[in-house]
């Protein structure tokens, strides 16, 4: 392809971007119906409403007028399946199968916008037209998601409409290898996978180091549960990742590189295939890309779901297609990494990013962000919140206004108890610190860290205890074995939480914890190891009179650990209609028939039986 | 990760072979080609019982050992065969915090298997996930291709009987 061949697909798309920017269309084609087409939406059937609304198009004669387009994540999830309507931007949350002949009809045909699926404000109470007015996008600066939901992701000449490509043809036509990576260092880009590494020094150290054979890994193993930017990024714009790759290749010399994606996300791996396949098409990646004898080219590598290959050793010996463990740094990927060549790895939203980075140049950027962490990022927010979804928000933004604000808050009226961030790496906020700035280094201080964005809110009805034992259980799980500290330390913390959370537990362990994190945090191998404790820590930093309450008093304060729980019936609910004490398996309830009955709790052995029983819902834990 | 090795008596076909064999002939001399040999094979199988193991081995000059240590690393490899009706019940952190613990519970309960077995008559197997990503549905179940979110565990019993 041409520099020529590139502004002539912009322009002939150009109606397109017009339209869903609120432009009359000169064309034919008067409307467009954008879809959510991620995993999300995709689970509740945005499919069949997108297949469904064609149909209905086709019935209504109005299917050369209106354009039908399944798109990435839009970001509100927990409102799915989402549709926009442009150009006036209409947005319908909630969408089902039913409603899609009545858009036809009534606003497709009629003009006329189906008010009651219109999104409403929980405040005001009013119908909100626009995706954009919505409480949960005001605050949202889109950057790694720009083309998330704005495009069709399996169309190039869409993602070439929205400036695609531009930043490659000025990369290599305009810029020098080393002036890429120049721009890259003074934009203070930092890794989005969890580490935060400056993406410009590792660029630049695999430039220095000298081969004729180097790669460029996109590190596309979200391990961490509850995360899915990555995901979404790979589904609605995986264009973006494929030009930043080859803008790396570029600036440190390589001609090969491998995106390792979980096989877990189908839909993902699906549409990245299509969108390399379309680029080589295109001319955009192959042999002498824009006729600058700069050659590129990539392959997709599917994990096979270990949670270590997201660490960077772990994901290269896993695409060379070993048991993915990890191996001691240095010598570092960048001198000795892919297949033994010098080679850097970075995550799918650190990707996303550079080619904004070298259209709109480093001033725009830097104006993001705080001042050791620039931009943006991106957080699947998620659990005890409102608006469960993907949110995207300038670096330095409060927890309060993520949560809050654009998350709308906790449901059914609960109190905002801890954020999860990071992950099995990561720790727990407590809500005392929500109003501070999420970067980088605050996150770390506060005994958290970034972690690849997943951020779980926790209500006063979870027990931190029980999260810090479902995060040890993950890493045990998950722990490859290879290191003694890692795979026999975490198993003990393991225990030591087991035996606190079944009311065994002596004050002692929790020294013992301490003690035992601060071990394998010091000796372990990868990153894996030495973050494992990080939810033990930070829960027990914050929570600490949480774990004496199960120790001491042997009590869960937040009514989850089971074996800590005693069963109680409500004298004034219980009928006496005797149906749980035949069903009591020990004979612990007694009572007379229409007479309020009560549990033994020392015969109790706490099986539920009786509440799954009752009718009245008389019994109670506590 | 510990995984059992099936007691079920491999019934591979000649036809399944043949489709081996190209995959081994499309991948062969690629480096690491081993992971992509096993993912396809799997597609092939359905799972990867020792004896497909052995015939990877010995088609491809790569040691047993190998093949098994990479078979058993990653949890997607399954070495028994999954039931017809395949359930995968996510225990991603949004999930677990929204209650997914409890659901796995009654599945488990209402099935007689624990997770990661397949039910005595094969039917129905049972798997604990990380994160399907579909958080905005928490808690999350899939069966085969069918997703059903924002579970109680008394939405188990009617879900089950549909298979």
């Amino acid at each position: 392809m041409k520099l020529s061949e590139l502004a002539a697909i912009k322009e002939k798309m150009k109606g397109v971007v017009a339209i869903r920017e609120g432009k009359k269309s000169e064309d034919q084609v008067r409307a467009h119906v954008l879809i959510c087409g991620g995993t999300g939406c995709t689970s509740s059937n945005s499919v069949k409403i997108s297949d469904l609304m064609k149909e209905e198009l086709v019935k209504a004669g109005i299917a050369d007028e209106v354009k039908v387009v399944l798109t990435g994540c839009f970001g509100l999830c927990a409102l799915g399946p989402i549709m926009i309507v442009y150009p006036e931007g209409i947005f319908y949350s909630a969408v089902k199968i039913e409603d899609v002949p009545e858009i036809v009809a009534e606003h497709l045909v009629k003009g006329n916008p189906v008010e009651r699926l219109l999104y409403t404000d929980e405040l005001t109470g009013e119908h909100v037209h626009s995706l954009m007015d919505t409480r949960f996008y005001k605050s949202q600066h889109r950057v790694a998601l720009r083309n998330c939901g704005a495009i069709d992701p399996e169309n190039i000449e869409e993602y070439i409409a929205k400036d695609g490509y531009a930043a490659l043809a000025k990369a290599i036509t305009e810029m020098t290898p080393q002036g890429v990576i120049d721009t890259m260092k003074e934009s203070g880009l930092r890794g989005r996978g969890g580490g935060g590494f400056p993406t410009g020094n590792k660029w630049q150290f695999a430039a220095n180091s000298v081969s004729d054979k180097k790669y460029v890994v996109c590190n596309g193993d979200e391990g961490d549960p509850g995360a899915f930017m990555d995901r979404s990024i790979l589904e609605g714009d995986p264009h973006a990742v494929i030009e930043a790759m080859a803008i790396a290749g570029y600036a440190i010399g390589a001609d090969e590189g491998y995106v390792y994606v979980r096989a877990e996300y189908p839909i993902a791996v699906r549409r990245l295939q299509k969108a390399i396949d379309q680029a080589r098409e295109y001319g955009l990646l192959g042999k002498d890309i824009f006729g600058t004898g700069f050659n590129f080219d990539m392959h997709i590598r599917l994990g096979a779901g270990a949670f270590v290959c997201g660490e960077e050793t772990a994901l290269l010996t896993s695409i060379e297609g070993k048991r993915g463990e990890p191996r001691p740094r240095p010598p570092f990927p960048a001198v000795k990494g892919l297949f033994g060549q010098p080679t850097i790895i970075n995550n799918v939203e650190t990707y996303a990013n550079v080619p904004q980075i070298i259209l709109k140049g480093v001033e725009w950027f830097t104006s993001m962000g705080t001042e050791k962490s620039k931009g943006t990022k991106v957080f699947a927010l998620g659990g005890k919140i409102t608006n469960t979804g993907l949110v995207e928000v300038p670096m330095g933004t409060t927890l309060r206004t993520v949560i809050e604000e654009i998350g709308g808050g906790i449901p059914h009226g609960k109190k905002f108890k801890a954020a999860q961030t990071g992950g099995p790496s990561g720790g727990c906020i407590p809500a005392h610190l929500i109003d501070t700035p999420i970067d980088y280094d605050n996150l770390i201080a506060i005994g958290s860290m970034m972690g690849s964005g997943g951020l779980i809110v926790m209500d006063e009805t979870d027990c931190m205890v029980d999260i810090a034992k479902f995060f040890l259980e993950f890493t045990v799980d998950e722990s490859c074995g290879k290191c003694t500290p890692c795979r026999t330390g975490t198993m003990r913390l393991l225990e030591l939480l087991e035996k606190i959370t079944e009311g065994n537990g002596e004050l002692e362990d929790i020294d013992r914890l301490e003690e035992l994190c601060e071990y394998i945090k010091s000796a372990s191998l990868c990153g894996l190891g030495q973050t494992a404790p990080n939810p033990v820590l930070s829960t027990l930093r914050y929570f600490r009179d949480e774990y004496v309450a199960h120790v001491k008093d042997k009590k869960c304060p937040a009514g989850v650990c089971k074996k800590l729980l005693n069963y109680y019936i409500d004298a004034d609910k219980c009928k006496g209609c005797t149906a749980c004490a035949r069903k009591c398996p020990v004979g612990a309830i007694s009572g007379k028939v229409k007479e309020a009955h009560t549990i033994d709790t020392t015969k109790c052995i706490k099986c539920g039986a009786c509440i799954a029983t009752c009718k009245f819902n008389a019994i109670y834990k506590g | 990760m510990k995984k059992k090795m099936t007691t079920v008596t491999f019934a591979g076909t000649p036809e399944q072979e043949l489709k081996l064999d190209a995959v081994i002939a499309k991948y062969g001399k690629d480096e690491g080609a081993i992971m992509r040999i096993l993912q396809d094979a799997q597609e092939i199988y359905g799972y990867l019982p020792i004896e497909v193991q052995r015939m990877i081995s010995i088609k491809t000059g790569v040691p047993l050992a190998e093949i098994y240590g990479v078979a058993t690393f990653y949890s997607q490899f399954s070495l028994n065969p999954k039931g017809k009706v395949a359930i995968s019940v996510c225990l991603g952190t949004a999930c677990y915090v929204k209650g997914a613990g409890p659901v796995m519970e009654k599945i488990c309960e209402i099935l007689g298997v624990q997770p990661g077995e397949t039910s005595a008559d094969g039917k129905f197997s049972v798997d604990a996930t990380r994160c399907l990503g579909a958080c905005g549905l928490a808690p999350v179940i899939t069966i085969n291709e069918d997703v059903y979110g924002k579970l109680q565990p008394k939405d188990v019993k009617d879900i089950l009987a549909k298979y």
